[in-house]
């Protein structure tokens, strides 16, 4: 094949494959008005929706980054036995299906489920509950964050922690003032990706917290609500999920190019 | 145009045989109160090659206003299909079943009436969302009854699932106290869940419709058995009741 053929050939497959993945989107974003959308999205319900998805990805995403940097910060500097192990059940998550997210959920944290019972002797009953959504939203959303801030910090120069260390940090110090600093982009593009995953969970959500307006019934639960009752609301919705979404996208590019930079 | 539509939906959905002698294929939609019923007869339906989708019924007709391609609509209401032949969408609806809309509990649960129900507090509760037949069933009910238990049992009200199956799960996994499901439901929980009868006056009646979407001889075929056929004793045998005549 000459040169010339080959890369009209990928071209054309580019194209194509591009084509594909946007032309969906598209098709979300001019199949109704947009004074319709607008419109829909005046409804009270769909404002509350969209309020507790950004409220519950907020909070997850803030837990997610608390536990899952210094999770990270091991995974990536300490050589342990079962290290393999750690790594993939911490990103396990990542490849599970929601449905089996949630199902999982429900038999560890539910009534009936391998802790729920003695969470709810403790008078913690987590099903049902806005803390549900928000328990399904870390369980799948941290390994994206975990991964990303791994790889980040396994990247740093080892050199520089050395260098704190001699200078008479402690390990704590050096983490916090030169580790995290220097990992700062990996760990904010992290942080990113796991709010995009957290915005647009369905499944695992749906299983453990149930679908109750302004309880549980997220953005994304709301788009499957209304799917059977009012087109253009769930496609207002959608069209909010897909301007988060792109926004999250292009955070992560830019700091990514910033980091390139230098 | 048809014709690679498909092949199209033959090559996603994996269709058997496919010599020019086998039973043209049916794509039926279906409430997913059917699931267990139509699963179990699918296969037997004379002349026709059954494929059976399931999901709340209001799910199943926003999917064919989209234009996916289903044959056949069997849903658990007459409402949801005669709305869809009034848009021109699917062929006027015909009964094919009944089923009573009961209040579920764990096997060991100890509510024992919707009275009960609306007394007590706490108490965790799954229903249907309004837009799928048994949320609106659930929705008839707690009209009739006086506005306080109304009020009460809907101040408990932890979780509105886009389908039945969702309900039961929520009851089987010990989410919830109590739900407003179909007996059929409870029954095929193998006595996992009970069913508590409403009060006559309080039952809604639940007609369960078939439309046709695409004509063709093996739609005709699946009405047909639907109605008087293998799977017409498939839905008695799981609890459903005869249509009205």
């Amino acid at each position: 094949m000459s040169g010339r053929v080959f890369a009209a050939a990928t071209v054309a497959t580019a194209g194509a494959a591009v084509a594909f993945l946007a032309l969906p989107v598209v098709a979300l974003l001019t199949h109704s008005s947009p004074a319709r959308l607008v419109d829909a999205l005046g409804d009270p319900a769909a404002r509350e929706a969209l309020w507790l998805s950004a409220a519950t990805a907020g909070i997850a995403v803030v837990i997610v980054v608390l536990v899952g940097t210094p999770a990270a910060w091991v995974l990536a500097t300490r050589r342990f036995r079962g290290r393999a192990l750690v790594v993939t059940l911490v990103e396990l998550p990542l490849v599970l299906p929601p449905a089996v997210a949630g199902l999982a959920l429900l038999v560890a944290f539910g009534p009936h489920g391998l802790v729920g019972g003695a969470l709810g002797d403790a008078g913690v009953v987590l099903p049902l509950h806005t803390s549900a959504v928000v328990v399904a939203l870390v369980f799948v959303a941290a390994p994206f964050h975990i991964r990303q801030a791994q790889a980040a910090f396994a990247a740093l120069d080892p050199a520089l922690m050395e260098a704190s260390r001699t200078l008479g940090a402690s390990p704590a110090r050096t983490f916090a003032r030169v580790a995290v600093p220097a990992a700062a982009g990996g760990l904010t593009t992290g942080a990113a990706l796991a709010a995009a995953r957290a915005l647009g969970e369905f499944g695992a959500t749906l299983m453990f917290a149930g679908s109750l307006p302004g309880v549980t019934r997220t953005a994304s639960l709301a788009i499957y609500d209304q799917f059977g009752n009012d087109l253009d609301a769930a496609l207002a919705l959608s069209a909010v999920l897909v301007g988060s979404a792109a926004a999250l996208l292009v955070t992560v590019r830019l700091l990514g190019e910033r980091r390139a930079a230098g | 145009m048809r014709r690679g539509g498909l092949l199209l939906a033959c090559l996603l959905a994996g269709c058997g045989g496919g010599g020019s002698g086998a039973a043209p294929t049916v794509r039926v939609g279906a409430a997913a109160s059917l699931t267990g019923a139509l699963t179990a007869c699918g296969p037997g339906v004379p002349g026709a090659h059954v494929q059976t989708e399931f999901a709340g019924s209001d799910a199943i007709a926003a999917q064919i206003r989209q234009g996916v391609g289903f044959d056949v609509f069997a849903a658990a209401d007459m409402a949801l299909p005669r709305r869809l032949a009034a848009e021109h969408r699917a062929g006027a609806p015909v009964p094919f079943a009944t089923n009573e809309l009961v209040l579920a509990i764990p096997a060991d649960g100890a509510i024992r009436s919707i009275g009960r129900l609306a007394a007590t507090h706490p108490v965790r509760i799954a229903v249907g969302a309004p837009s799928v037949p048994v949320g609106a069933y659930t929705r008839q009910v707690l009209a009739r009854l006086p506005a306080a238990q109304a009020h009460a049992i809907l101040r408990d009200v932890r979780t509105q699932e886009p389908d039945v199956k969702g309900i039961v799960g929520k009851l089987v996994a010990g989410a919830v106290d109590a739900g407003f499901v179909y007996r059929t439901d409870v029954l095929a929980t193998d006595g996992r869940l009970r069913a508590i009868a409403l009060p006559p006056a309080l039952r809604p009646t639940v007609v369960y419709g078939v439309a046709t979407v695409h004509q063709g001889a093996g739609a005709r075929a699946f009405v047909a058995d639907l109605r008087h056929g293998s799977c017409a004793r498939a839905l008695r045998r799981a609890g459903f009741g005869a249509p009205p005549p």
